[in-house]
């Protein structure tokens, strides 16, 4: 029987886009620039053409995804450490700004930058314990934390219980909210993809795929792991300061399943490793997840479904395949 | 007296939770974070075959735990064996499926203070001046006998030591003609039934809840993680010590902070001994 397999080739627009050569014509750089500027102006357009304050809304809250899902990303195919807790950040961060905002009475202006700031250092200095843990491990110990700060907080009747802390003060308007959770989603997002690509992000990656190698090179394995660990929770406390004074509440469910196992999900779906991926995850499966509001927990059902048949039978995920389609040719050649 | 009583039971009911989770991830190194679906599954099938059905609480029983394992070799056999060896998908994918299963009961309207399955046995006897009902003494009975049943099993039958020879080399089993794919179905259905017998025995003592399902994870992860991943002699002695640390918690500190004391065992362990107090594991494949 005469056999065939799949050849696949990079267009020749790709190779000479990859050089300086791009600047020669408008079409290569039409070809590289494309692609990014249909996410921004996309991002940028989104909230005006929104029907209602509802869906608006719902366009914050993929944003507080995205910046998860990229942090998830970014620690799990990056760093190497795979955080089933995102939920953990997200909590941390939304305490910290609700404290600063109902306690202390600071605006806004100050406590999202702050819980970003503190949260940040507090998430990296309860985690460092666990750094040096690999893989499996470190899995478990992360999804643990959450709920470990969720029962304490709720033993302790520390934060208004059960309760959470009411009376947070909301964004200054509805434009303000919706464009600075666009714009930071899409700062970290292209601010992530340089950062992986400078000299600390090829020490980042070493971490993951040769830790040993690290060490031999005589560098601290466990300080590499604890700035990208700081980096990624940053962007976990900065989505967790936002979601308090967008809802202008803060509260135990805030260290929910919901946000360790979505962002989870959108990156498997949207192509783990790319950055870009999880952000068209959440851009997916949100929306998604809100539609299907009125069927309760159906809805958790459905995306761990999605997810489960994603990681099984398409574990590459939606950017990888795109990019493959986009960059490279196919075609069967005989054996 | 009561602490020292009460401990062991509930170091016993620890225990039969956790069997399951070490039992496969001992053989088939797969964390099946559905463990505590399935628990809660084989509560739900138990009740649906007892009170729905109208069949004999025995029978129920029985079929519960055939079915559970079915389920559970089913999920294996056609999902978890795909993503066999990545850890991390492996965690992903059967925590994805635990999540959908019980979620879909809480969605289907199994929730609330409606389901119950009753005890084996009504009234209570006094030991030592403490008062313990008739079903719980049953659980310690049964515990034990499960653990000497795994004992003998895994050391006295051609199926039981093909699952030890997994555990230690999976290599060397393969050559000497164990299909590895076939014992990992098997330790699944097993490690399934576990969980669905833990659930028929402990249930009763309470409602039959979907939040169940999570504590029950979070127990048999403290138990195997304090215990040491893989190895089932150090899961029964950790199941005592939480056991107690619990009741002792409770007794004094107070029974909020039951969850707690679990959690923080697991986080602590894992800072300062990876592989548990009795793991196996190496050194260098769990840290840097």
């Amino acid at each position: 029987m005469e056999q065939k397999r799949k050849e696949r080739l990079d267009r020749g627009i790709k190779v000479r886009s990859d050089t300086i050569y791009a600047l020669m014509s408008v079409k290569e750089i039409a070809y590289l620039v494309l692609p990014r500027l249909v996410l921004i102006c996309g991002l940028l357009i989104a909230p005006l053409v929104m029907p209602s304050m509802y869906w608006q809304r719902v366009i914050s809250i993929v944003c507080i995804y995205c910046l998860l899902a990229i942090s998830f990303d970014f620690l799990a195919h990056f760093v190497g450490l795979v955080s089933l807790g995102g939920a953990f950040f997200i909590g941390v961060g939304s305490y910290l700004a609700a404290i600063l905002n109902t306690y202390w009475g600071l605006s806004p202006v100050l406590t999202i930058p702050l819980a970003t700031i503190f949260g940040a250092l507090i998430c990296t200095i309860l985690l460092l314990p666990c750094l040096p843990l690999r893989g499996v491990y470190f899995a478990i110990v992360t999804l643990m934390y959450p709920l470990a700060l969720a029962r304490i907080i709720e033993a302790l009747d520390i934060f208004g219980g059960t309760d959470g802390i009411m009376g947070v003060t909301s964004f200054p308007g509805r434009w303000v909210e919706l464009y600075f959770m666009v714009g930071m989603v899409l700062i970290f997002l292209f601010g992530m993809r340089r950062l992986v690509n400078e000299d600390i992000g090829l020490v980042f990656r070493a971490v993951k795929d040769n830790d040993q190698a690290v060490r031999a090179s005589g560098m601290n394995v466990t300080f590499f792991k604890a700035i990208g660990v700081c980096i990624a929770s940053a962007m976990g406390c900065l989505g967790g300061a936002c979601l308090v004074h967008i809802y202008m509440w803060a509260g135990i469910s805030q260290f929910a399943l919901d946000f360790s196992i979505l962002p989870i999900a959108a990156t498997v779906i949207g192509g783990a490793g790319t950055l870009v991926g999880p952000v068209i995850g959440c851009i997916i499966l949100v929306p998604i997840s809100e539609l299907l509001r009125t069927f309760g927990t159906l809805r958790i059902v459905f995306y761990s479904l999605i997810l489960v048949g994603f990681i099984v039978f398409r574990s590459e995920g939606l950017m990888v395949y795109g990019q493959r389609k986009y960059h490279q040719f196919e075609r069967w050649v005989r054996v | 007296m009561d602490i020292i009583i009460y401990g062991i039971i509930n170091s016993i009911s620890l225990a039969l939770m956790a069997l399951g989770f070490a039992l496969v991830y001992g053989i088939s190194r797969l964390p099946n974070f559905a463990h505590g679906a399935l628990y809660v599954v084989a509560g739900f099938i138990t009740w649906t075959l007892f009170k729905a059905a109208g069949l004999n609480y025995l029978l129920s029983i029985i079929l519960a735990m055939a079915i559970t394992g079915l389920i559970g070799g089913l999920l294996y056999q056609f999902i978890l064996i795909r993503v066999r060896g990545m850890a991390i998908s492996e965690i992903i994918a059967s925590y994805a499926m635990g999540l959908a299963v019980l979620e879909g009961l809480r969605w289907g309207g199994f929730k609330g203070m409606t389901y119950t399955l009753p005890v084996f046995a009504q009234g209570s006897i006094m030991i030592w001046g403490v008062p313990v009902d008739y079903h719980r003494i049953i659980v310690v009975g049964i515990g034990a006998a499960v653990v000497l049943f795994l004992w003998i099993f895994t050391r006295s039958t051609r199926v039981g030591l093909a699952l030890r020879g997994m555990a230690q080399d999976e290599r060397a089993s393969l050559m000497l003609g164990i299909d590895s794919d076939v014992m990992a179905v098997v330790a699944m259905v097993l490690g399934s039934a576990l969980a669905a017998l833990a659930a028929i025995l402990l249930l009763p003592l309470g409602n039959i809840v979907v939040e169940a399902g999570y504590n029950v994870l979070i127990l048999a992860i403290a138990v195997c993680i304090v215990g040491g991943l893989g190895s089932w002699f150090g899961a029964v002695l950790a199941a005592f010590l939480i056991g107690f640390a619990q009741i002792l918690t409770v007794a004094y500190v107070g029974s909020h902070f039951q969850m707690v004391v679990a959690i923080l065992a697991i986080i602590i362990t894992l800072i300062l001994k990876p592989s548990g107090l009795f793991g196996k594991q190496k050194e260098l494949e769990e840290r840097v």
